[in-house]
C-alpha cells in the first residue's frame, strides 16, 4: 500500500508531503512531474532496503519488482486522477475542500484524491415529485390540491454548497408556495376558472423562493393535477354541478316544448282556416243549390199557383204527420181537463205506433170504436207490462 | 544510509504535517481554539494551518439550515384556533456567538431556542390577525411578521434567519366539520340558484311559446271567421236574389221545408186539433 492512496473520506487531516502552503495555490498539472519523482524517491528508499532482511540475496530481482510496483502505482495514480463525466453530470472539484472548478462531460483530470475531491452531480435529469394536501382558501373553504413539480439542478455548486438537504428544502418550499397561492385564491377560482393561473403562480413563487435561497434549482414545470373539494362535501359539490346541468336541461326541455307546440299551433291554425274555407265553399254551394231548386220550382209554380200550393202543402203535411206520433184532440167547446201521459206516449212512440185520441167527448170515448182502438191497445199493453 | 535517515524523517514530517493542517470544506466554517479559547474563526474553505495540541478546530455548517418542528396551535383575533406548520431557514452568521450561545454549537439546541422565539413572535402576531388575513397573507408574510425577532436572534445567537414560511395553516378537526357544513350549505344555495334559474328560463320560454300559440290560433280564428262571414254573405246574397223573385211563395215553400225538417224524428208528438187546412176534409167530404 502506497502512502498516496489514502481513502478519499479522510477529509479532516490530510498530509502535505511537499510542505507547500494551502492547496488553494495549487494550479494542477505543473506539479505532476515532481510528484512522480518524489514518489520514486520515496519508494526507492522504502523498497530498496526492505527486502534485504527478509530475502537475502534477492537483490538481483529487486529492479524488476520495483518496476512492477512502479507500474502498478502509476496505473493507480492515473486511475485516481482521471474522471469520466457523463453527459448528464457535472463534476465539482474540491481542492482541500474548497470549490475549485467544474468538470464538463468527457474525460477530466484532477489532483490525486487526497488533494482533490470530485463530487458528481446530475444536472441533466429532470426530477419530479408530487405534493398533495388539503388547505384553506381565502374564503375559508377547504380544498384538496395535488401538484406535480418537475425540477432539475442548474447550478451544481449552489445546489451542494448553499442549502442543507436541498431536496427536503424544495419540498418544504413547494408546500409553502402551494399553500400561499391557494390561500390567496377563492375556492371557485381554484376549482374552476383559475386552475392554470394557480399552477403558474405556484411555479413563479416557488422559483422565486428557491432563487432567494440560491439553491441552484430550476423549476421546470408545476402542474396542478387535482383540485377538488374534500370528501365530506363532495356530494354537495357534485349536486351543484348537476344543478348547472339541470338548469340547461330545463331550458332545453322548455325549448323542446316550444318547438313542439308552435308548429302544432300553426298546423291547427291552418286547419281552422281550411275548415272555414270549406265552410265558405259549402255555404255558397248550398245557397246556389237551394236557390237553383227554388227557382226551378218557382217557375213551375207560376204556371199553376193554386194547385201547386195545395199539392206542396199536402205532400209536406203528409210526410210530416206520417213520421210523427199524433194525438188528435177535438176539444172544441169542451173545457174538461184531459189527462195526457206524455211519458207513456213517448215510450210508445218508440214502438212506432200512433195513438189517436178523440177526446171531444170523454164519456163517449169507449163507444167510438174507431178512435179508441189505440187506447185499448195501450191498456192491453199496460196490463202486459212494459216490454 | 540516506534511507535510514529519510524514512523516520518522512514519517515524522507526515505526522506533524497531518496534525498541523486542517481542511475546511466549501460548505463549512470553522473555529480555531487555542487551549479552548477562541483564537480565530476560519470562514474561508480550503487548507488551513494550526499548531497541534495547542490548537483545536471545530467545524460548523455554512449552508442554509432547516428548522421544521411539529405544527403549532395559535389563536387568531377572532379567538379561532389555527394549526400552523412552518419551517425556518437559517444560517450561522457568526460562528463565535453561535458557539458560545448554543452549548458548543449544538444545532438541535439552537433549533430549540429559535423555535421558542419564533413561536412566541408568531403567537403575538397571529393574535392580531383574522384567519383570513393569516391565510391570505394580506398583512404581510410570516417572515415580515417575525422580522424584529430575527434581528434579535442574529445578535444574540449568531443566527441569521433567512426565511420563515408556513407550510400549512389548518383549522382544527372540530372546526373543519363546521367549515364543511358551511361549504355544503353554500353549494346547496348555488345548486338551488341554478335550478331556480333553469326553472325561470324554462317558464319564460314556455310562456312565450304559449303566447305564440295563442296568437297563431287567434289569428287563424280571425281569418276563419272572416272567411265564413264572406261565405255567409255570398250565400245570403244568392238566397236573397233567388228568393226575392217571389217572396210570398218563398215563405210558403220555406215553411213547408221547415215543417218537414222539424218533424223528422219519431220522438215528436203532435197534439192536433182537426181544424187546420189539412183536416179540411177530415169531418166531411164537403169540407167545413
Amino acid at each position: 500500500m502506497g502512502w498516496n492512496e489514502p481513502s478519499g473520506e479522510d477529509k479532516d487531516k490530510d498530509k502535505d508531503p511537499w510542505g507547500k502552503g494551502p492547496g488553494g495555490d495549487n494550479e494542477g498539472p505543473p506539479d505532476l512531474d515532481e510528484i512522480v519523482k518524489k514518489m520514486q524517491d520515496g519508494f526507492g528508499g522504502l523498497f530498496g532496503r526492505k527486502p534485504s532482511p527478509v530475502r537475502p540475496g534477492g537483490n538481483k530481482s529487486s529492479p524488476l519488482v520495483l518496476l512492477l510496483i512502479l507500474v502498478v502505482l502509476a496505473a493507480g495514480l492515473v486511475y485516481n486522477i482521471t474522471y469520466t463525466i457523463d453527459e448528464q453530470e457535472r463534476g465539482l472539484v474540491l481542492r482541500f475542500g474548497q470549490y475549485n472548478k467544474i468538470m464538463q462531460p468527457g474525460l477530466n483530470f484532477a489532483m490525486p484524491s487526497f488533494v482533490d475531491n470530485v463530487v458528481r452531480v446530475n444536472v441533466g435529469q429532470v426530477r419530479s415529485f408530487q405534493h398533495n394536501a388539503s388547505m384553506l382558501t381565502q374564503d375559508e373553504n377547504i380544498v384538496e390540491v395535488e401538484v406535480a413539480v418537475q425540477w432539475r439542478i442548474v447550478e451544481p455548486s449552489d445546489y451542494l454548497f448553499n442549502v442543507v438537504q436541498p431536496d427536503l428544502t424544495l419540498r418544504q418550499v413547494a408546500e409553502g408556495a402551494v399553500r400561499s397561492v391557494i390561500g390567496k385564491s377563492t375556492l371557485d377560482f381554484v376549482l374552476v376558472e383559475g386552475r392554470s393561473d394557480v399552477a403558474q403562480n405556484i411555479e413563479s413563487l416557488l422559483q422565486q423562493i428557491l432563487t432567494d435561497y440560491i439553491a441552484g434549482i430550476l423549476i421546470v414545470k408545476v402542474d396542478m393535477q387535482i383540485a377538488k373539494p374534500p370528501e365530506p362535501v363532495k356530494a354537495a359539490f357534485d349536486d351543484a354541478i348537476k344543478a348547472r346541468e339541470d338548469e340547461q336541461r330545463l331550458v332545453n326541455e322548455a325549448e323542446a316544448y316550444s318547438n313542439e307546440i308552435i308548429p302544432q299551433a300553426r298546423g291547427q291554425g291552418a286547419r281552422i282556416r281550411e275548415q272555414s274555407n270549406g265552410y265558405k265553399a259549402r255555404v255558397i254551394a248550398e245557397a246556389e243549390g237551394n236557390a237553383a231548386r227554388f227557382e226551378q220550382i218557382l217557375a213551375e209554380y207560376e204556371r199553376a199557383p193554386a194547385v201547386t200550393r195545395d199539392r206542396l202543402y199536402l205532400d209536406t203535411m203528409e210526410r210530416v204527420l206520417s213520421n210523427t206520433n199524433k194525438v188528435m184532440i177535438d176539444s172544441q167547446g169542451s173545457n174538461s181537463l184531459i189527462y195526457l201521459p206524455i211519458d207513456k206516449l213517448m215510450e210508445n212512440s218508440r214502438t212506432g205506433r200512433s195513438v189517436i185520441e178523440n177526446s171531444s167527448s170523454p164519456n163517449t170515448a169507449p163507444s167510438s170504436g174507431q178512435t179508441s182502438q189505440g187506447l185499448y191497445d195501450r191498456a192491453d199493453r199496460r196490463d202486459r207490462g212494459v216490454r | 544510509m540516506l534511507s535510514r535517515i529519510m524514512i523516520p524523517l518522512i514519517v515524522v514530517v507526515l505526522l506533524v504535517g497531518n496534525f498541523s493542517v486542517f481542511r475546511v470544506y466549501q460548505w463549512e466554517q470553522a473555529i480555531v481554539f487555542k487551549f479552548r479559547e477562541i483564537e480565530h474563526s476560519a470562514t474561508e474553505p480550503g487548507l488551513h494551518f494550526m499548531i497541534p495540541w495547542v490548537n483545536t478546530v471545530q467545524k460548523f455548517e455554512s449552508r442554509l439550515l432547516n428548522f421544521d418542528q411539529a405544527p403549532q396551535r395559535f389563536l387568531t383575533s377572532e379567538k379561532k384556533d389555527v394549526i400552523v406548520d412552518y419551517y425556518v431557514k437559517w444560517r450561522i452568521s457568526n460562528v463565535e456567538n453561535f458557539y458560545t450561545a448554543t452549548r458548543g454549537g449544538d444545532i438541535e439546541y439552537a433549533n430549540g431556542l429559535l423555535g421558542q422565539r419564533i413561536n412566541r413572535a408568531l403567537r403575538d402576531e397571529f393574535g392580531l390577525r383574522t384567519v383570513q388575513e393569516v391565510v391570505a397573507g394580506t398583512r404581510g408574510e410570516v417572515l415580515d411578521i417575525v422580522q424584529s425577532t430575527t434581528d434579535m436572534v442574529q445578535s444574540e445567537l449568531g443566527i441569521e434567519v433567512v426565511d420563515v414560511r408556513t407550510k400549512r395553516i389548518d383549522l382544527p378537526e372540530e372546526v373543519s366539520t363546521s367549515v364543511y357544513d358551511r361549504m355544503r350549505a353554500e353549494r346547496t344555495r348555488v345548486a338551488k340558484d341554478f335550478r331556480a334559474r333553469g326553472g325561470e328560463a324554462a317558464e319564460r320560454i314556455k310562456a312565450n311559446s304559449d303566447r305564440e300559440r295563442e296568437v297563431i290560433l287567434a289569428n287563424a280564428f280571425k281569418d276563419a271567421e272572416t272567411i265564413r262571414g264572406e261565405g255567409d254573405a255570398q250565400a245570403t246574397e244568392i238566397y236573397a236574389s233567388a228568393y226575392g223573385k217571389n217572396s210570398e211563395f218563398f215563405s210558403f215553400y220555406r215553411s213547408l221545408n221547415a215543417y218537414q225538417n222539424s218533424f223528422q224524428g219519431n220522438n215528436d208528438i203532435l197534439l192536433l186539433q182537426p181544424d187546420s187546412d189539412f183536416f179540411k176534409y177530415f169531418r166531411g167530404q164537403q169540407g167545413k
